[in-house]
């Protein structure tokens, strides 16, 4: 008797899948062209401004296609797009010799400038990319070697790994050799930790500045859009798509990667703060 | 006929008690899986990173320097920094966890005692990130213009946030180790001519001990397994502990790495960080059990 319920039962919920999955089937078929799917993108916590407007304006022009953005690092982002755990990796420094090597494939998407941040109380206004190596190594250490006020200098930075540690010391050719006081893990944290400290020192992400900080002229050029673009400036990188070589993308995948790489997207990349490479 | 039936309705009720007793028992073993799972596979994770690197060099390493050219992974300044961390969390908070519990438990006029208890319930419900942003905004550059230092982020500064955080723990343990303190212990002090404070302190107190010993373990545990509040006050930089200085602790070691290291011995290195850690955290457990087990044999 309750075996035959039983039996019953399953009929009626393997008749239910069956039908839903017909319905399934249906739906895709009559939207014919239309592609949907999830775009997964993963990485530089840096690029979450830019990246997160493109989304954005990309699901709003085609529904029926999600975009997910992991906000995990630039390593952590290219890790996983050469474990296939996301569609595209987001690096906010160019691809190492041996992340090429592995069969991934860069394509800059856009330029960030690192904007040199002090407490608006300092009255240094300017800065060679020599002097600020040599302030990071802790050649200097008062600011009244700098002209400024009698005072130590401290240098405020990001942990190890961190995409705008990674391109400032590249830029600035200070790996590993950097004096730092404090190793945030936020490019927020160093912009609060530089406001609150009439002599620190810092770098962040052009597109994360605030008011509560006064950013540096380098080389008596201010850090803007414009100046990052035209290369002036001296102290920026790049924003990297990463993807992988002998794997095809998604077609939704795909869709986004043409609509953020294409002329609709500038707009979109300069209002979020940084310099589309188009 | 009757006799059957009772003896079926006895077998099913026995079928049910079992099976319900069954489910209990799987429910027991989610837990007990659980810790099993995690000390395997931080076991399993945080050995190879240590056979490579050596336990001398990685437990006794001064220098932790995973991205530079010549890669060094010393966590010694991290166990260092943690013990200091927690030890000085200790001396501050202890003492005032300790005698506010005997205030309360004792002293306190009811209605001040409710509202103290509601206040340290608070402060054991507030999340550790505002704690950190309250350190970083107000106490870091307190520390810094009161010391005249440069920078205010530094092991002091860890030391104070993790001494109010660890003050909740302290004094709800040790306040329910002093109410379980017998009246007629108290009775008969005072009845021998004691004054009140003689009583708290030569009667009650040590009558609790095991359960206030409880309250400092737990607060150790507490500190030192705190990552986030730290990391937004020590300043996070790996050197060897000192009082005005930027330091990193264990947990923060594998907060501030594990989101950016990439695969490979760095990323192995930071799960070898954890077993450290853990291994502190057994080591605090087991002498937790051991005063509450004393505790429990002396009553």
């Amino acid at each position: 008797m309750k075996n035959t319920t039983f039996k019953r039962l399953l009929v009626k919920i393997l008749a239910a899948v069956t039908a839903i999955s017909c319905f399934a089937a249906v739906g895709c078929n009559s939207k014919d062209d239309k592609v949907t799917g999830t775009v997964a993108t993963d990485g530089s916590t840096s690029m979450a401004k830019v990246i997160g407007a493109l989304g954005e304006a990309f699901m709003q022009a085609n529904d029926g296609i999600k975009f997910t953005y992991n906000p995990t690092g630039s390593g952590s982002g290219i890790t996983a797009v050469s474990e296939g755990r996301c569609d595209i990796g987001l690096s906010s420094r160019a691809l190492k010799a041996e992340e090429t090597d592995k069969g991934l494939v860069g394509t800059v998407l856009a330029y960030d400038g690192i904007a040199i941040i002090v407490h608006p109380d300092n009255t240094i206004a300017d800065i060679d990319i020599e002097t600020l190596a040599k302030v990071y190594k802790g050649e200097i250490t008062n600011w009244s070697e700098l002209g400024g006020a009698d005072g130590e200098i401290v240098l405020i930075g990001r942990e190890p790994n961190s995409g705008t540690r990674d391109g400032f010391e590249s830029i600035t050719d200070t790996e590993d050799a950097c004096k730092y006081r404090q190793e945030l893990t936020s490019t927020g944290d160093v912009i609060a930790a530089v406001a609150s400290n009439p002599n620190a020192i810092g770098y962040a992400s052009l597109s994360a500045l605030k008011d509560t900080v006064k950013a540096l002229t380098v080389d008596g050029i201010a850090p803007t859009e414009a100046t990052v673009k035209d290369g002036s400036y001296k102290v920026q990188r790049p924003f990297v798509l990463v993807t992988k070589k002998d794997v095809k993308l998604s077609d939704a995948a795909q869709k986004f990667f043409d609509y953020i790489t294409s002329e609709d997207a500038v707009t979109i990349i300069n209002n979020a703060g940084a310099v589309a490479a188009k | 006929m009757k006799g059957l039936n009772d003896k079926s309705s006895a077998k099913r009720k026995r079928t049910f008690e079992n099976f319900v007793h069954g489910i209990f028992l799987i429910l027991g073993l989610v837990t007990v899986a659980c810790v099993l799972l995690i000390s395997i596979y931080l076991i399993v994770s945080g050995i190879p990173a240590i056979r490579q690197i050596g336990l001398i060099n990685f437990l006794f390493g001064k220098k932790w320097e995973p991205t530079a050219a010549t890669p060094a992974f010393g966590i010694l300044p991290f166990i260092l920094t943690s013990i200091y961390g927690t030890a000085g969390a200790i001396i501050l908070g202890v003492p005032i966890g300790f005698l506010a519990s005997v205030y309360l438990a004792k002293a306190a006029k009811p209605k001040l005692r409710a509202f103290a208890e509601s206040a340290v319930s608070l402060l054991a419900g507030i999340p550790s990130v505002v704690y950190g942003l309250v350190g970083m905004l107000i106490l870091v550059p307190g520390i810094r213009n009161v010391f005249n230092l440069a920078d205010g982020a530094s092991l002091l500064a860890a030391i104070i946030v993790l001494a109010i955080m660890i003050l909740p723990s302290i004094i709800k343990v040790s306040m329910t180790a002093l109410e379980a303190v017998p009246k007629e212990y108290e009775d008969a002090s005072l009845a021998l001519g004691a004054t009140a404070e003689e009583t708290w302190f030569r009667v009650s107190v040590p009558a609790a001990k095991s359960g206030i010993a409880a309250a400092v373990v737990l607060g150790i545990g507490r500190a030192i397994g705190e990552a986030m509040a730290v990391m937004m006050v020590a300043g996070n930089v790996a050197n060897m502990p000192s009082l005005f200085q930027s330091v990193r602790f264990l947990t923060t070691g594998i907060a501030s790495g594990m989101s950016y290291a990439p695969e490979g011995l760095q990323r192995q290195a930071l799960f070898s960080i954890a077993l450290v850690l853990f291994l502190f955290i057994m080591m605090i457990n087991a002498a937790l059990n051991f005063f509450l087990k004393r505790g429990k044999a002396k009553s």
